[in-house]
């Protein structure tokens, strides 16, 4: 079983492609999710009633299913009625839905905690609605929320592994290829496992830098999870 | 929580329309009914496979969390490794390593090797919720027992277990959802659990789009349907407070 | 004059570098109240809890009842059902009513029948005018009833010595007289007492000595009337008149 030890050099090409696709999976799901996420989180906090509700159903109907269920939706289920998508961007699509709802809870956590005082403040100087939201709230509430909200792109890095049950080729297909070809999954998947280990790794001391840097001196209350 | 009625019901009658529109387009007529039947009925290989990961997760975890928090500074430095490793690599990863490793020595069922798979990972998350409950319980609930006599294993046992516990079950009811959904990654080894059949039916039907949003649906009920049942244990349990 | 029951022979507590407080000597008769004053941080509460063996010296020996407590093989747990304590923060344990609070300790450590031990409870917390709050949680009580409930319970264990740790720093003003007033029933009955504190009515009316301690060594000790009329130390006039001043010469609530 120690051949596992070259497989990294073997399939080395493999391995950084299928890296690769992961990290971009990882980072289209991030955007979509933090654009819309926080599309959602205004839309509770200040939106008008059936925004609100509909932002409700949306964080509970994707937070309450498998995302394996929401990709196999989109990228089975949508073709019957005329919307065909390749498999990366349903890959995008589904992990970007599904993370939306988890960030709006994240960001609303935070947007609640900086709050009706700091919105009081920006309007007594007389700044609009919006603009106070723009230059007072979120500024804070973005910072507020990076420690608990760092937990989603390690979440997501690991949510990806999925995509490869529609043949997206990201790090877990390579594994797959691997094991078929040297006939040892274990040896194989305990390579992936290694990779994905690494990454969260770096990904995290990177979430911990930002952190640290974007960090408002003196303003250290951590905002609980929602 | 008329909400979650709202949803429900927006989920089944919008399933409905489904349905009616494929009749028109092509002439089939499948029963939302019958369908939904064949593959609710792998609600049972879901549900088993959450009745095996959670209670041995949980299990295993406050053992775990025992060691971590009381058993001195080695251990905690070897439980913290675990604990990393564990939650830092894909489930899905660990699930098909676990597997393959299981099958060298017994021959196990995907079933079984992944209900026990999903198990151990579980059991790192749920380590990592007690810990945190047993942490916030605090030294100081902990000094006052000493203080009247009681042992430290008394101490622990009759003080800090029964409030940690309470405080750990909103986590815990996360972690129940997520083992849930997770279960559905069993698909791919092969379960006929709700996902794999929604899967059939829909290649067979050609009706894969309303397949999978009732599989969508069960699964909504399942997380609905045991996030309040743990709900209302956490509210029969709450100590009555003032404050 | 017999032996006192509690002897404290040069100790000594260090928390890595610093030293909380060293070479300490001090005695206790069966009866006294003691009551140690002193400047935040100067380590009495860290003295308090090296008495009943909650937090370990570097050196010293502390002797209770004849029998030398810091020796090695000493059975902690039994030593600590011999000595009450009291917390600032009440400690409660949040999960248990009032009664089961008191009635925990009879029932675990000292192995009483659940009726002997609801029973005995029932009286401690008649004690401290507490018997018709019995069924409520420390969530439910005020900050005052929880600390009287907080002695119930160590009370209850019949102990030789009580240990309070400046039991009315965490309470609301209105409520300290409650607290203050069950501690002076318990002096005159004959407890022997140490009371870490900063309210200086009750030092002056119930001590039988008042220790004053600065910078981790006791500076001056004696009776109320020396202490507050005759100390022999400027220090010990000046902290005196600091804190009498900050506290009131009056007790809350009482006279």
């Amino acid at each position: 079983m120690i051949e596992w030890l070259n497989y990294f050099s073997r399939f080395k090409i493999d391995l950084l492609q299928g890296a690769l696709v992961t990290l971009e999976l990882t980072a289209a799901g991030l955007v979509i999710g933090f654009v819309l996420g926080l599309g959602l989180a205004l839309a509770r906090s200040y939106g008008p009633r059936w925004l609100r509700v509909f932002a409700r159903v949306y964080i509970s109907v994707f937070r309450g299913t498998p995302l394996l269920v929401q990709l196999f939706i989109i990228y089975y289920g949508l073709p019957e009625i005329g919307i065909t998508l390749s498999q990366t961007v349903s890959a995008y699509l589904a992990l970007g839905l599904n993370s939306a709802a988890y960030q709006a809870e994240y960001l609303r956590g935070s947007i609640i905690a900086i709050g009706n005082s700091q919105m009081r403040a920006g309007r007594a100087i007389g700044l609009t609605r919006w603009q106070t939201i723009c230059h007072v709230i979120l500024p804070q509430a973005l910072r507020l929320a990076l420690p608990s909200w760092s937990n989603e792109p390690i979440s997501l890095l690991k949510t990806t592994a999925v995509a490869f049950l529609i043949a997206v080729q990201d790090l877990m297909a390579k594994g797959k290829r691997m094991a078929v070809k040297t006939y040892d999954p274990i040896g194989s998947y305990f390579v992936v496992a290694i990779i994905y280990l690494v990454m969260v790794f770096v990904l995290n001391a990177l979430l911990k830098f930002i952190e640290r840097k974007t960090r408002i001196p003196g303003f250290d209350a951590e905002v609980k999870k929602a | 929580m008329a909400f979650f009625k709202l949803c429900f019901c927006g989920q089944k009658y919008g399933l409905l329309v489904l349905p009616v529109i494929r009749q028109e387009l092509k002439g089939e007529n499948l029963d939302f009914l019958t369908l939904l039947k064949y593959i609710a009925e792998g609600t049972a290989y879901t549900l088993g496979v959450t009745a095996i990961a959670l209670p041995s997760g949980l299990l295993i975890g406050i053992l775990l969390a025992f060691l971590y928090v009381y058993g001195g500074k080695g251990i905690a430095r070897v439980m913290n490794v675990y604990s990393t490793i564990m939650r830092g690599v894909p489930p899905l990863v660990l699930l098909f390593l676990l597997y393959f490793v299981v099958s060298k020595g017994i021959n196990l069922s995907g079933f079984w090797a992944g209900s026990i798979s999903l198990g151990i990972v579980s059991s790192a998350y749920q380590m990592e919720i007690i810990r945190g409950a047993l942490l916030s319980v605090g030294n100081d609930q902990l000094m006052a027992a000493r203080a009247i006599g009681m042992s430290r294993k008394q101490a622990v046992l009759n003080i800090v277990l029964p409030q940690a516990l309470r405080l750990a079950i909103p986590p815990w009811s996360n972690e129940a959802a997520i083992i849930i959904k997770d279960s559905s990654l069993v698909y791919a080894l092969g379960v006929p659990e709700i996902l794999r059949r929604a899967q059939l039916i829909g290649a067979s039907t050609q009706q894969p789009l309303l397949a999978y949003m009732s599989a969508a649906l069960i699964y909504f009920v399942l997380v609905t349907v045991t996030n309040r049942l743990l709900n209302m244990l956490e509210k029969k349990l709450t100590v009555p407070s003032n404050h | 004059m017999p032996e006192p029951i509690l002897s404290i022979r040069k100790l000594t507590k260090r928390y890595g570098d610093k030293v909380i407080f060293h070479d300490l000597d001090l005695d206790v008769n069966e009866g006294d109240t003691i009551v140690i004053i002193g400047p935040s941080g100067t380590g009495k509460s860290t003295l308090l809890r090296c008495i009943n063996l909650l937090t370990r010296s570097e050196s010293g020996q502390i002797w209770f009842g004849g029998k030398e407590i810091t020796a090695k093989g000493t059975n902690e747990d039994h030593v600590r059902q011999q000595i009450g304590m009291v917390f600032q923060n009440f400690l409660l344990f949040n999960h248990l009513s009032a009664l089961e609070n008191v009635k925990l300790g009879l029932i675990k450590v000292k192995h009483l029948s659940k009726a002997a031990a609801e029973a005995k409870a029932m009286e401690e917390l008649e004690r401290v005018g507490l018997a018709d709050w019995a069924g409520h949680y420390p969530g439910q009580l005020s900050g005052g009833q929880q600390q009287r409930v907080a002695i119930a319970r160590a009370l209850a264990m019949d102990p030789q010595i009580m240990l309070f740790d400046e039991p009315t720093s965490a309470l609301d003003p209105e409520l300290i007289g409650e607290v203050l007033e069950v501690m002076r029933s318990l002096a005159l009955e004959g407890m022997t007492m140490m009371v870490v504190t900063h309210e200086m009515g009750f030092a002056r009316e119930v001590a039988d000595r008042i220790v004053f301690m600065e910078k981790g060594s006791i500076v001056e000790e004696g009776s109320p009337n020396e202490m507050f009329n005759r100390p022999k130390f400027e220090r010990t006039r000046e902290f005196l008149w600091k804190i009498t001043e900050l506290y009131g010469k009056k007790d809350h609530g009482e006279e």
